[in-house]
């Protein structure tokens, strides 16, 4: 491999190595966001169950 | 993307003079262009936040601009690496198209910080879309430093002849830069997404608390 070809494959590596880096990034805060979605869900789910229950 | 992979490696000649280290060319310079669209793309969103007072507008402005400061990062990273094998240095100080993409860097970098600094509101969002503004008077600056300031280290293809180079190079490089239009455009998209998302989960939080 000569120089010039391992400074190329060194510049699209580093293009390709960062989008991979974004993508996984975002794809951990939709994870996060799943996760949010799932608690909120039971937090109002179990009010509901509060609200429905007779008091006394 | 994958199209203009495959063009590049195997559509487009290679370059006479520079030979295979020119290829870098067809992602250096639609990373570059795309960056400066991104941060047109935030300034014009800034805009529309002050003068409109448009709901969104500052949480857009704010994501272009997140593009733009990691494209702008890759500008610097592969043409750095496209000067050391071209002209046997990573950076020209004395080149002025390098220093002036540097300044219009660091300034959008810099964007973070103020925005950061101040607390979350229609402050933080009238001094980042103001900031935005004046970002945006850095890119004719930056993209005509070469043309004016006579610039003999970083060459220009892009002249008022038109493009120095063969119609399968100039083929690649439209096909390149659309890729590289596509892909910036679906980041931002998933990105603003999720930024929304993430703020509405915040208020029914708060409501359901």
């Amino acid at each position: 491999m000569t120089a010039a070809e391992k400074y190329v494959a060194a510049a699209y590596l580093v293009v390709f190595a960062t989008v991979l880096a974004y993508v996984l990034i975002i794809s951990l805060k939709l994870v996060r966001l799943e996760r949010e979605v799932a608690e909120l869900t039971e937090l109002a789910r179990a009010r509901r169950v509060r609200e429905a229950a007779p008091v006394g | 993307m994958v199209a203009a992979i495959a063009l590049i490696a195997f559509f487009a000649p290679e370059d006479a003079d520079q030979g295979l280290s020119q290829k870098i060319f067809y992602f250096h310079v639609p990373i570059a262009l795309t960056a400066y669209v991104c941060f047109g793309w935030g300034a014009w969103k800034g805009l529309l936040h002050l003068w409109q007072r448009r709901p969104g507008a500052d949480l857009e402005s704010y994501v272009a601009i997140h593009q733009g400061v990691i494209f702008g990062a890759l500008t610097l990273v592969t043409g750095s690496i496209w000067a050391k094998i071209s002209w046997g240095v990573w950076w020209a100080w004395s080149s002025n198209q390098l220093v002036l993409f540097l300044v219009l860097f660091l300034f959008y970098a810099a964007y973070f910080m103020l925005r950061f600094s101040v607390e979350p509101g229609p402050r933080r969002a009238n001094l980042s879309a103001v900031y935005a503004l004046f970002g945006v008077a850095l890119i004719p600056v930056s993209f005509l430093a070469i043309r004016l300031a006579n610039d003999f280290i970083h060459p220009t293809v892009f002249t008022s002849a038109g493009p120095q180079m063969s119609g399968r190079m100039f083929a690649t490089f439209c096909v390149s830069w659309a890729a590289m239009l596509l892909l910036v455009g679906t980041l931002y998209h998933v990105e603003l997404a999720g930024k929304r998302l993430d703020s509405r989960l915040r208020e029914l939080r708060e409501l359901l608390a």
